[in-house]
Order: structure tokens, then sequence, then C-alpha cells
């Protein structure tokens, strides 16, 4: 189909501090039920969407890491993780959380479709789609 | 008492942490809340703001680490937890807060 465009977030903030993650989470969701072909970036503090473990009950606000966890559920297929980001961070894959993918018609499955990628893919990545939201 | 400083922005975005350091005086209390908390972490490409920071306490808020899934074993060492409560003992004894944005 040719009109079916590249989606790509960009998301460059921490979670729970700014709304910035949220409302990125928020648009995403929109966005998948229109079938497109979504992918998400996660580039700097963006990085700290994606780790697992988060706990709320204290902050009187909604836990919304698990609901990264489901985005595979909702047509996204590729969610990609800015290497430098994560190491200046002292992460690794491990800290964060998995995603899975079906493609309910072929059956195709992925297990995880978080993947970490170098500066040089991450440039190609966002050249290559139709459109760039940054939050 | 020295001043209570408060730190609430992400060490890796803004200067806010090296800044409330730089512009601290010795004894301070530094309390590192909401994005803030990532300061608070071991083996960072900023732990050394905080690691190599003598003559100031350092505290972090445990219900925004808990939020962001930092556990307490990453911590840099010698950074004390406080809950909401430690919180405002610390706004008490303190001469008065600077918040550092």
């Amino acid at each position: 189909m040719s009109d079916v465009k590249k989606f790509m977030y960009l998301n460059r903030r921490a979670p729970y501090g700014t709304i910035y993650a949220w409302e990125s989470l928020e648009v995403v969701l929109i966005g998948a039920a229109f079938d497109q072909e979504v992918s998400l970036m996660f580039v700097d503090d963006g990085v700290f969407q994606l780790v697992k473990g988060s706990d709320t009950s204290e902050l009187d606000m909604k836990n919304f890491t698990p609901t990264y966890r489901t985005l595979g559920d909702y047509g996204v297929r590729h969610m990609y993780v800015d290497k430098a980001s994560l190491e200046a961070r002292g992460l690794t894959q491990d800290d964060l959380v998995e995603v899975a993918w079906e493609d309910w018609e072929t059956e195709e499955e992925v297990d995880n479709i978080v993947e970490i990628v170098d500066s040089e893919q991450i440039a190609k990545l966002l050249a290559e789609s139709d459109v760039v939201f940054s939050f | 008492m020295a001043d209570l400083y408060t730190v609430n922005k992400s060490p890796f975005e803004k200067n806010s942490l090296e800044d409330a350091i730089r512009f601290s005086t010795e004894g301070a209390a530094i309390l590192l809340i909401e994005d803030g908390v990532y300061g608070a972490m071991a083996g960072t490409a900023v732990s050394d703001l905080v690691a190599n920071t003598t003559g100031r306490k350092f505290y972090a808020l445990r219900p925004d680490l808990k939020a962001r899934g930092i556990a307490e074993d990453r911590l840099i060492d010698g950074v004390e937890l406080v809950d909401y409560a430690g919180f405002v003992d610390l706004v008490a004894e303190c001469d008065k807060v600077q918040a550092w944005l």
C-alpha cells in the first residue's frame, strides 16, 4: 500500500518528571489505530522511559511503564534505543522492558522488538522516516 | 545548620545539580527529587558530580526513585534515602531552602 507512511516517534525526555513521555505514549496509541508503520526511538533521557520495575504508588501518578510492553499489540513494529545514551546512564538491555510483537495474519512473531542501535543507524532510520514526531 | 538545596532536574539534561553543588557551602544538605534522582545513580557519565564532592550530605527522595525503577543498590555510596516525612524534617532542620530548578 503506497498510502502507508513511516511514522517515527522520537523520545528524549525522562518519564514522570515532565509530561512529555506520557503525551508521546498517548499519541503513539492513537496513531497506531490508523494502520501506519509506527516506530519509536529512545535517545538521551528518553531511554529512562523503558527502565522496568517502576512503582509510582507513593507518587499519586499513574504508572504508565507497563503500557510500553503492550505497544506490540497496538501495531508498533520497532522500538529503537540509542546505545550511547544507554551507556552514559550505566544501563544495559537487561534493565529495559521487553516488548513482544506478533502479526495476527501471518503469525510472524518477535519476542522482543526493543533493539539497541548506534548513532549511524539512528541517523539512517530518522532520515528514512516520512514523519518524525519529537517529544 | 547550613541550607537545604533541592535539585529536580536530570543531570544529563541540565546543569542544576552541578550548579547546586558548586554554589553550596560546607555542610550543606543536597536533596535530589523528581528527575534530579538520576544524579544519585552509580556508574553513569555524571556519577562523579556526587561521588567526588566532599563536605556535603546528599539525599534522594525514595518515592521518586521507585517511580523511575531505580533500585537502591544502584545508588552512589553515601546517598541517604528519605521519604516525604524526611523531606519535611530536612526543611525544618536547615536554615532555609534553595531550589535549583
